[in-house]
C-alpha cells in the first residue's frame, strides 16, 4: 500500500514546495533558458547589442576544428577517468570487505579524499607534479623520465585524468562496499562448495551481483568527469598546452569568459545540458528496470 | 558412499566455547539430524563439517580421511542452505551445472547429469528459468538438484524448509526422506523443527547449548530421553515436567501419589526430582492418582488436549484424550498413567535417574 498524505487546502503544500521551486528555478531554470536565449544570438563586436542568429552558433561550432577536438579530449578523458576511478575502487571495496580488525578506520581513510573539492585535488597534485617545484616531478626526472606537462600534452592529459579519477575512487569504493555486503555470504559460501577458486568465485558470483552498482557508478562518473572536473583542469593545466586538455565544460567557460563569445558559448552549454539530460534518462530506465534479486 | 565421523569436535569465538565436544559417527547411508533451539550451536556444527568455520579442536572425518585443514570444495560434500543459495544471476540448469563446470566435466556429462537430476526432482521445463522465476518448493528443488548433480560424499542440509509454509514443507520433508534413501548418500540435516527431525532421522542427535545431549534414534530418545531437555524438547505437545518427590509408595507429583514401574534404584525416599509425564500418556480415568480442573481445551478433531490446574500450587497438567472427550471448563477430571511411562529427573542436573 501507498502512503498518500492528504492536505486540506493548497496553501500548506504550495508553501512546502516554495524553496525546493525556488532554487530549482533560479539555479536551474533560468540560466537553462538564458543559455538556450543566448545560444540562439550573437552580439556586435563591441558587446552593446545582441540580434538573433537562429543556429548559426551551432553550425559555427560542428564546423569548428577545436570544438570537434574538445569533444575528443572529453571522450578520452571522461573514460579514462571512469574505468581509472571504478577498477581501484572496486578492488578497494573488495579488500576492505575482507577486513575484519580496523574496519572502520581503514574505511573513513578510504573515504577522505571524496571530502576534497576538486579545485584543492587540483592544487595538490599540480604541487605533487608541478615542474620546477613538485616532488614526484623530480622523482621522475631522476627516474629518466622528461616530465614538463606545461609543454607535453600527453602528460598533461595523463595527469588531470589522474587527479579528477583519484577524488572519484572514494565515492566507488563507498558504493561497491555497500553493493558486496548486500550479497548474501550463502551464496559464495555456495560457490566456494561447488569449487569455485576465490578468482573465479569473484568473476563468476561477485562480479555479475555487483553489476546493478557498476552500471550506476559507470553513468555518475561519466557525469562527473564531464561537469564536475573544471576545478581540476582550471587549476592543474588551464586546458593547455594548447588544446590538449581542454574538455567540453572548461571550454564552455574559456569561450564565454575569457574569449567572450556568449552565443558560443552558450550554444556549447546548450549541447552539454543535452548530454547530461540524456544520461540521466539512461540512468532512470534502468533504475526503474533494476533487477532485484530475491 | 561414506561414512562421516565427528570426534570432540569444538568451537570457540574470542574465548567463547560455543560447541563443547560433539562426537558422532554416521554411518555410511545414514540420515542424521541435529536437532535444538536457536542458538544451540548445531549450525555452528554443520559449518564445520562443510569447512566454512574452522575447528578449534577435535576432527572431522570424512571416509576415514581427517579434513579439518581441507578446503570446503576438496571435501566432497554438497550443501543445501537454508535460503537456498541459488545464484540469482543464473538459470536453474547453470545453477546445478555451476559445480559441474567448476570441476571441468565435459559439457555432454554436464547434461546428462543435469537433466536426470530435474528428472528426479519433477523440474523439467523449468531449467531455463532465473530463481525469482520459480516458486518456494521450486527452487528448493533446484538448491537440491545442485547438491545431488555431484554426486558428492556427503549431504549437509542446514535448515532446508524454514523458509518454506507449512503444507509445502511437509510435502518436501516427504520428498527429501524419500530422495535421499533413494541415492544412499550419507547426510547430516539440521533443523530446530522437532517434528520435522523426528520423521526424517534414521538417528537424532539434540543440542543443548553446545552439547549434544543424546544422540539415537527418534522413538528412542521419545521413549527413554537422557535428560530433561531433550525429553521436553522431543514430542508434541510438549512433555509435562514437574517437581516432585521420592516416597516409599512412588513419587508425590502435584498432589497426588503415582506408582513407579520400579520401586527404589532411582534414589532414597524423600529426594526432590522433576517428573516427566507425556500428555498422551496421562489419561482421564473414572479415578486416578492425579486430578485437575479444566481451563482450556483444544479439539483438534481426532485428539482433545487438556489443559489443567492440578493441585493448589498452580502446576499446569496437559493431557491428551480422545477426541469426543468433552469436559466443561472448571470440571475436575481424574488423570491416570502407567507407571512405565513415568521419566524421573535429577532436579539441578536434568539427567534421566
Amino acid at each position: 500500500m501507498e502512503r498518500r498524505v492528504v492536505f486540506a487546502g493548497w496553501l500548506c503544500p504550495a508553501v512546502l514546495l516554495v524553496p525546493q521551486m525556488a532554487v530549482t528555478i533560479v539555479f536551474f531554470f533560468w540560466p537553462a533558458a538564458q543559455a538556450f536565449n543566448e545560444s540562439l544570438r550573437r552580439g556586435d563586436a563591441f558587446g552593446l547589442t545582441t540580434h538573433f542568429a537562429g543556429v548559426a552558433n551551432f553550425a559555427a561550432l560542428f564546423a569548428s576544428p577545436n570544438y570537434l577536438a574538445s569533444f575528443w579530449i572529453t571522450a578520452v578523458f571522461s573514460a579514462s577517468v571512469a574505468v581509472l576511478a571504478l577498477a581501484p575502487g572496486l578492488l578497494l571495496a573488495v579488500m576492505a570487505d575482507r577486513v575484519v580488525r580496523g574496519a572502520a578506520l581503514y574505511k573513513t581513510v578510504l573515504l577522505i579524499p571524496y571530502a576534497i573539492a576538486p579545485a584543492i585535488a587540483g592544487v595538490l597534485w599540480m604541487f605533487l607534479f608541478n615542474p620546477s617545484i613538485g616532488v614526484l616531478a623530480a622523482l621522475l626526472r631522476w627516474l629518466g623520465i622528461d616530465w614538463n606537462y606545461f609543454l607535453d600534452a600527453p602528460q598533461a592529459i595523463m595527469l588531470v585524468i589522474l587527479a579528477a579519477a583519484w577524488k572519484q575512487v572514494s565515492y566507488n569504493f563507498l558504493f561497491f562496499l555497500a553493493g558486496l555486503q548486500a550479497i548474501p555470504p550463502s551464496l559464495v559460501e555456495a560457490s566456494a562448495i561447488d569449487g569455485a577458486s576465490p578468482r573465479r568465485r569473484f568473476w563468476t558470483i561477485v562480479f555479475p551481483l555487483l553489476t546493478p552498482t557498476t552500471f550506476f557508478l559507470l553513468v555518475v562518473n561519466i557525469v562527473y568527469a564531464f561537469f564536475d572536473t573544471f576545478g581540476v583542469i582550471h587549476n592543474v593545466t588551464q586546458g593547455g598546452p594548447g588544446q590538449s586538455t581542454e574538455i567540453l565544460v572548461y571550454k564552455v567557460w574559456y569561450d564565454g569568459i575569457v574569449g567572450l563569445d556568449l552565443g558560443g558559448s552558450s550554444a556549447q552549454s546548450v549541447i552539454l545540458m543535452a548530454i547530461v539530460i540524456a544520461l540521466t534518462a539512461i540512468q532512470f530506465r534502468f533504475i526503474e528496470r533494476r533487477v532485484h534479486y530475491a | 558412499m561414506a561414512t562421516l565421523t565427528l570426534d570432540g569436535l569444538r568451537k570457540s569465538y574470542n574465548e567463547r566455547e560455543v560447541v563443547h565436544g560433539v562426537s558422532c559417527a554416521v554411518a555410511d547411508g545414514e540420515l542424521v539430524v541435529v536437532v535444538g533451539p536457536s542458538g544451540c550451536g548445531k549450525s555452528t556444527l554443520l559449518r564445520m563439517v562443510a569447512g566454512l568455520e574452522t575447528v578449534t579442536a577435535g576432527t572431522v572425518s570424512i571416509d576415514g580421511r581427517v579434513v579439518n585443514a581441507v578446503e570446503p570444495k576438496d571435501r566432497d560434500i554438497a550443501m543445501v542452505f537454508q535460503n537456498y543459495a541459488l545464484y540469482p544471476h543464473m538459470s536453474a540448469y547453470d545453477n546445478m551445472a555451476y559445480g559441474l563446470r567448476m570441476r571441468g566435466m565435459a559439457r555432454e556429462e554436464i547434461r546428462t547429469r543435469v537433466e536426470r537430476a530435474a528428472a528426479i526432482l519433477q523440474l523439467d521445463g523449468l531449467l531455463e528459468r532465473k530463481p525469482r522465476q520459480l516458486s518456494g518448493g521450486q527452487r528448493q528443488r533446484v538448491a537440491m538438484g545442485r547438491a545431488i548433480v555431484r554426486d558428492p560424499k556427503v549431504f549437509l542440509f542446514d535448515e532446508p524448509l524454514s523458509n518454506l509454509d507449512a503444507q509445502l514443507r511437509v510435502q518436501m520433508r516427504v520428498e527429501i526422506k524419500r530422495l535421499q534413501q533413494q541415492l544412499g548418500t550419507t547426510s547430516l540435516y539440521v533443523t530446530h523443527d522437532q517434528v520435522e527431525a523426528m520423521t526424517l532421522a534414521d538417528r537424532l542427535i539434540v543440542m543443548n547449548a553446545g552439547i549434544a545431549d543424546q544422540i539415537g534414534p527418534p522413538l528412542e530418545l521419545y521413549e527413554r530421553p537422557a535428560t530433561a531437555f531433550v525429553a521436553g524438547f522431543i514430542g508434541s505437545p510438549a512433555m509435562n515436567l514437574v517437581r516432585g518427590r521420592l516416597i516409599a509408595a512412588g513419587v508425590e507429583v502435584a498432589g497426588g501419589v503415582v506408582p513407579l514401574a520400579v520401586a527404589g534404584g532411582r534414589g532414597e525416599p524423600g529426594r526432590p526430582v522433576l517428573v516427566g509425564m507425556r500428555p498422551e500418556h496421562l489419561e482421564p480415568a473414572e479415578s486416578g492418582p492425579l486430578s485437575v480442573r479444566v481451563e482450556l481445551l483444544e479439539r483438534l478433531g481426532a485428539d482433545t488436549i487438556v489443559h489443567g490446574a492440578a493441585g493448589g500450587d498452580g502446576i499446569r497438567l496437559t493431557a491428551r484424550a480422545p477426541g469426543g472427550f468433552a469436559p466443561a471448563l472448571g470440571d475436575p477430571v481424574a488423570l491416570a498413567i502407567r507407571p512405565e511411562h513415568i521419566h524421573l529427573f535429577d532436579l539441578d542436573t536434568g539427567k534421566r535417574l
